[in-house]
C-alpha cells in the first residue's frame, strides 16, 4: 500500500471547490460557469447510466436543456430504480412549519451527522438546492401529504430538532421517482432521451484520458453493445449488497462503478456503510433480503428491551418497571430519535448482553402503544398504516396490537466514487451522482437525506457542471464507437462473460454471495477490529479464488439470464470487499458507522481521531494491492466537535 | 412444509411453452413465494438444470417488477399483496400451486414467468407527466391543495406499474393502470391543466398496443396489490369523453 497525495505521474485530489465564503461558493461558481451555446447543446451526448433519482433527474434535465441523452438501467423500466422502495421522505430547509430550520441549520445538522467526515462545500451546496427539490416536484405532481389547510405537511426525522422532512404517505421515494420518470418520460415523447432498459454497463470505456463510452450487455438476448458520447454520468446506487442480506434491492450492485473503479476513478471511504436500525430481523437461511420499517416510526414508537435477559414473557405482560428504554435512558435529550448509527449500535449492544427478544433474540421491541393510546388508532393508522401492514404481511404479526421486533441491517453506502466539487471522478468527463458518489454523507448518513442529495446532484449540479466540462474540452472532435477503444473494451467484457458461463464448477452464485456476506457482516459490520478485519481480507481471497474454479453459471450467454448477471455482479462485489476490509483497517479510529472497537470511549461511544483521520481516503486500483490517496477535509465554517445527543 | 409446483417454461417469445413439475420439501411458512423459488432455482443449478426465470427487484410490493400468476390468480390469493410480499403461510404443506406469467396480447414472453411491460412505458410517455422542465418552479406552497384531493391524488398515484390488472382482465384492458395515471395528476391543479389532452393520447395510445378495453368485470381492482379504485377509470372516460371538447381549448 502506498500513500500520496499527488506524487509525481499521480493525479491529484483536487477538490475545486470555489472561493468565498461558504454561503457564495455555489453562486461564485455558477457566475463564473462558461456556458454551452444552446445550438450545440444537441450535438453532445450524454450517456447516464442509472434512472434513479440521481439518473432520471439528470437526464431529465440534461434532455430539457437540449442535450441528446441515452439513458440506460437494469430493470425492464426506468421506473423500477431502486429509489422507488425509500420510504420516510425527503429533507428540505424549507421552515415552512416556523420551528427555526434555516440552510445553515440543515447543513450544519448533514455535517454533525456525518460525523466530520464529509466536504463543508458540497454539504453546504445541498442544503442550498434543498428547497428547490420541493418546488420542483410539486410541479410535476408529487403527491406529498399535506394538512387541512392545504399546506405541505412536515415530520420530523432521526437526528434532527425540527420538522424539515416531506414526505408522501410512507411511500416518498416512489413519489419522486415516478415524478423523474414521468420527466423523463417527457423528455422521452420529445425524442431528446432514448432510453435503454434492460441493458447493464459492464464496462468504461476511456480515450485519450476522457471518459467516452460504456459497455452494455442487453439482458434480453445477451449482446454486448457498445455507446459513444462526451461524457458519461454514473447514477447507480449504492453497494450495499455486498453484505448480501440488505435492504437494496436485489439488482443493486457495484458492478458499473468497480468497473470505473478499474479505469481510473478512485474509490472513497469504502468502508463506511450505514447500518440501519430499525429493519426486520433475519428469519431463516433462506432469506432473499431484509425489509426496511421507515426510521419515521421511531418518531412515536419507543425502543426497549426487557431488563431481565431471562424475561421469557410476552411484551404486554412485561410491565413498566420491567423494562428498559435504553435509548430514552441514555441519551435523555434525542431519546429514539437519535442518528442512525447510534441506534443501531445500541440495539447490537442490548442483544450482545443477552437481552435481544424474539426467537432468534437478534431483535428489539419498537412498541406504539403509548402512541396509540395518546392520539388513536386511526391518527397512526394515517402515518403508519402502510408499514404496518408490510410488517404484518412479513412477520404475521399485527404491530396495532403487539410491539415490532426489529433489528439493524445494512442499508445504505455513504462510500463511493471519489468526486470534485463538480461531481467529476479523477476520470476527466465521468460524472457520479446520487449514492454511487461518496460526497455528502460523510461517515454517516442522516434520515432523508440521500434522496435529497440524489435530486441536488441530478437536477441542480451536473446540469452546470457537465457543460463546464464540455466547454473546457472542445468536443468536436466526436469519438464514435469505432474507436478501437471499444472494439478492446468489448472485447474484454465479452470474454469475462465467457469465463463465467464456462467454468464448470459445483457452487451457484448465491452461495458464494451468502459467504460473502458472512464475512463482511462479521467482521466489516457494525463492529471492528484489527484482527477481524485483517482475517476478513485473507478469507476473501481465498474466496475470489474459489469463487473463479467452483461457481457454476447455468444456461447460456445469449438469453434472459438472471444467474449470469449475479456472478458478475458477485465476483466484483467479492473484489470490493477486500477494498472495504482495507480502508476499515487504515481508519485507526471510530467515526459514524466505521466503529472500530480499539477506539471507543469510556460510554462505547465513537471515537474520532481528528488528528490523524480528518480525510477522505480515495483509492486508486492496482494489482495485487490498491494504492491510497488522501483528500485533507479542512473545516472553516464549523467546529468539529464530538457529536453528543445525550 | 413440501410444496410441488407446476411452472410455465418457455424459452423464448416464439417458442411453445409448457408446465413443468417440482417439488420443493424444504419450504417453510415463514419464505416468501419469491424465496421459494430462489430454492427451487439453487435445488436446479445443482442439477445442472436451467433455472426457472422470473423478475423482481424491490422484493417489498413497490417496485412491481415481480408479478406472476401463482394459482390463477395475478399475484397469488392474499388481497392486497404483489408476489414478492405473499408468505407461504398463506399455503398448505402438501399443496400444488400452479405458477404462470401475465398473459396478455400486450405483454410478449421474453422467457419463462418473465414478460415485456414496455408498453406500459409508452402509454406513459404519451402524456402521463406534467409538462414542465427543470428551473422555475414556484414556492411548493404558493398554490394550496385539499388536504382530501392530495389523498385522493396519493391514492391513485400509489400505482407501481406491476400489470397484474391486465392480466386479471378478460379483455386483457390496461385501463386501471392508465386511468390511475390520468386520475393522479387530475386531482392536482398542476397535472389539470393538461387532464384533457393526456386522457386522449393515454387512451389512444393504450389502444394501439393492443390492450382490449374496459367491459366493467372489476378483476383489475380485486388484484391490485396496491388496491386502486376503478372509480378512476370513470373518470379517465369523462375525460376522454370531454376530451375533444375541452383539449381545443388547452
Ligand atoms: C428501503 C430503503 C428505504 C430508503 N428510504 C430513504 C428515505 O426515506 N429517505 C432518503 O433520503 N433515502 C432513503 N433511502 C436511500 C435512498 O433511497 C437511496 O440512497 C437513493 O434512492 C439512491 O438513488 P440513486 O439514484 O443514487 O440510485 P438507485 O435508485 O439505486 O438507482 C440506480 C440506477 O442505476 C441502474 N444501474 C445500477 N447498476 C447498473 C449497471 N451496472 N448498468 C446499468 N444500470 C445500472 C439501476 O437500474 C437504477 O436505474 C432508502 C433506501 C432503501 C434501501
Ligand atoms: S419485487 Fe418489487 S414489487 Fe415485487
Amino acid at each position: 500500500m502506498t500513500q500520496s497525495n499527488g506524487a509525481a505521474g499521480q493525479p491529484r485530489l483536487e477538490a475545486k471547490i470555489p472561493d468565498g465564503h461558504l454561503q457564495d461558493k455555489w453562486d461564485n461558481y455558477k457566475d463564473a460557469v462558461a456556458l454551452v451555446n444552446p445550438a450545440n447543446k444537441r450535438k453532445h451526448t450524454i450517456l447516464v447510466v442509472g434512472s434513479g433519482l440521481a439518473g432520471g433527474s439528470a437526464a431529465a434535465t440534461l434532455a430539457g436543456l437540449g442535450y441528446n441523452v441515452k439513458c440506460f438501467c437494469i430493470q425492464d423500466s426506468a421506473r423500477r430504480a431502486h429509489s422507488i422502495a425509500a420510504q420516510g421522505g425527503i429533507n428540505a430547509a424549507k421552515n415552512y412549519p416556523n420551528d427555526g430550520d434555516t440552510i445553515w441549520r440543515l447543513f450544519y445538522d448533514t455535517v454533525k451527522g456525518g460525523d466530520y467526515r464529509a466536504r463543508e462545500s458540497n454539504v453546504y451546496r445541498l442544503s442550498q438546492l434543498s428547497a428547490n427539490i420541493i418546488d420542483q416536484a410539486v410541479a410535476q405532481g408529487v403527491p406529498f401529504a399535506r394538512e387541512y389547510g392545504g399546506m405541505l405537511a412536515n415530520r420530523s426525522f432521526g437526528g434532527a430538532l425540527v420538522s424539515r422532512t416531506f414526505y408522501a404517505r410512507g411511500q416518498t421515494g416512489q413519489q419522486l421517482l415516478l415524478g423523474t420518470y414521468q420527466a423523463l418520460s417527457h423528455q422521452i415523447a420529445a425524442g431528446r432521451v432514448a432510453m435503454l432498459p434492460r441493458r447493464e454497463m459492464l464496462d468504461l470505456v476511456v480515450v485519450d484520458g476522457h471518459a467516452r463510452g460504456i459497455v452494455t450487455r442487453d439482458l434480453v438476448t445477451g449482446t454486448i453493445e457498445r455507446y459513444a458520447g462526451d461524457a458519461v454520468l454514473l447514477c447507480t446506487g449504492g453497494y450495499g449488497n455486498a453484505y448480501y442480506l440488505s435492504t437494496n434491492a436485489k439488482n443493486s450492485n457495484v458492478t458499473a462503478a468497480w468497473r470505473c473503479y478499474k479505469r481510473g476513478a478512485f474509490f472513497a471511504n469504502p468502508c463506511y456503510t450505514q447500518i440501519h436500525p430499525t429493519c426486520i430481523p433475519v428469519a431463516g437461511s433462506y432469506q432473499s433480503k431484509l425489509t426496511l420499517m421507515s426510521e419515521s416510526l421511531r418518531n412515536d414508537g419507543r425502543v426497549w428491551v426487557p431488563k431481565d435477559p431471562a424475561d421469557q414473557r410476552a411484551p404486554d405482560q412485561i410491565p413498566e418497571a420491567d423494562r428498559d428504554y435504553y435509548l430514552e435512558r441514555r441519551y435523555p435529550s434525542f431519546g429514539n430519535l437519535v442518528p442512525r448509527d447510534v441506534a443501531s449500535r445500541a440495539a447490537k449492544k442490548e442483544c450482545d448482553d443477552g437481552r435481544g427478544v424474539g426467537e432468534t433474540r437478534l431483535a428489539v421491541y419498537l412498541d406504539f402503544a403509548d402512541a396509540i393510546d395518546r392520539l388513536g388508532k386511526q391518527a397512526i393508522g394515517e402515518r403508519y398504516g402502510n408499514l404496518f401492514e408490510m410488517y404484518e404481511r412479513i412477520t404475521g404479526e399485527n404491530p396495532y396490537r403487539t410491539p415490532m421486533r426489529i433489528y439493524p441491517a445494512v442499508h445504505y453506502t455513504m462510500g463511493g466514487l471519489w468526486v470534485d466539487y463538480e461531481l467529476q471522478s479523477t476520470v476527466p468527463g465521468l460524472f457520479v451522482l446520487g449514492e454511487a458518489n461518496f460526497s455528502d454523507h460523510g461517515a454517516n448518513r442522516l434520515g432523508a437525506s440521500a434522496l435529497m442529495q440524489g435530486l441536488a446532484d441530478g437536477y441542480f449540479v451536473v446540469p452546470y457542471t457537465v457543460g463546464a466540462y464540455l466547454n473546457r474540452h472542445d468536443r468536436a472532435d466526436s469519438v464514435s464507437a469505432d474507436n478501437p477503444a471499444f472494439a478492446e473494451v468489448q472485447g474484454a467484457a465479452t470474454r469475462r462473460i465467457e469465463r463465467l458461463i464456462n467454468s464448470d464448477g459445483d457452487k451457484t452464485p448465491t452461495q458464494f454471495h451468502r459467504q460473502l456476506g458472512i464475512i463482511l457482516w462479521n467482521h466489516v459490520g457494525m463492529s471492528r477490529t484489527r484482527a477481524g478485519l485483517t482475517h476478513a481480507i485473507a478469507a476473501i481471497g481465498e474466496l475470489k479464488e474459489e469463487f473463479w474454479s467452483r461457481v457454476r453459471v447455468p444456461g447460456t450467454a445469449a438469453t434472459f439470464n438472471k444467474n449470469l448477471e449475479f456472478a458478475g455482479r458477485i465476483a466484483d462485489f467479492i473484489e470490493l470487499g477486500d477494498l472495504m476490509a482495507r480502508d476499515a483497517l487504515r481508519r485507526e479510529e471510530s467515526c459514524g458507522g466505521h466503529f472500530r472497537e480499539e477506539f471507543q470511549t469510556a460510554e462505547g461511544e465513537a471515537l474520532r481521531n481528528d488528528d490523524a483521520y480528518m480525510d477522505v481516503a480515495a483509492w486508486e486500483y492496482g494489482d495485487p494491492t490498491p494504492h491510497l490517496h488522501l483528500e485533507p477535509l479542512t473545516f472553516e465554517s464549523v467546529q468539529p466537535s464530538t457529536r453528543s445527543y445525550k | 412444509m413440501t410444496i410441488h409446483l407446476r411452472v410455465w417454461r418457455q424459452s423464448g417469445p416464439d417458442s411453445p411453452g409448457f408446465l413443468e413439475d417440482h417439488t420443493v420439501t424444504e419450504a417453510n411458512e415463514h419464505m416468501s413465494f419469491l424465496e421459494l423459488l430462489d430454492v427451487l432455482n439453487e435445488q436446479l443449478i445443482r442439477d445442472g438444470r436451467e433455472p426457472v426465470e422470473f423478475d423482481s427487484d424491490c422484493r417489498e410490493g413497490i417496485c412491481g417488477s415481480c408479478g406472476l400468476m401463482v394459482a390463477g390468480i395475478a399475484h397469488g390469493p392474499q388481497k392486497r399483496t404483489a408476489v414478492c410480499q405473499l408468505h407461504m403461510r398463506s399455503f398448505n404443506s402438501g399443496d400444488t400451486i400452479t405458477v404462470e406469467p401475465f398473459r396478455a396480447r400486450a405483454f410478449p414472453i421474453v422467457r419463462d414467468l418473465v414478460v415485456d411491460r414496455s408498453a406500459f412505458d409508452r402509454i406513459i410517455a404519451a402524456g402521463g407527466f406534467v409538462s414542465v422542465t427543470t428551473g422555475g418552479a414556484p414556492d411548493a406552497n404558493a398554490v394550496l391543495i385539499s388536504k382530501a384531493d392530495a389523498d385522493r391524488a396519493m391514492d391513485y398515484a400509489a400505482c407501481i406499474g406491476c400489470g397484474a390488472c391486465v392480466a386479471a382482465c378478460p379483455n386483457g384492458s390496461a385501463s386501471l393502470f392508465t386511468a390511475a395515471k390520468i386520475a393522479h395528476l387530475d386531482f392536482l391543479p398542476q397535472g389539470q391543466v393538461e387532464s384533457a389532452h393526456r386522457a386522449l393520447a393515454m387512451v389512444d395510445r393504450m389502444t394501439d398496443e393492443g390492450f382490449g378495453n374496459c367491459s366493467n368485470h372489476a378483476e383489475c381492482e380485486a388484484v391490485c396489490p396496491k388496491g386502486i379504485s376503478i372509480a378512476g377509470i370513470a373518470r379517465m372516460r369523462r375525460l376522454y369523453l370531454m376530451g375533444p371538447l375541452t383539449a381545443k381549448a388547452q
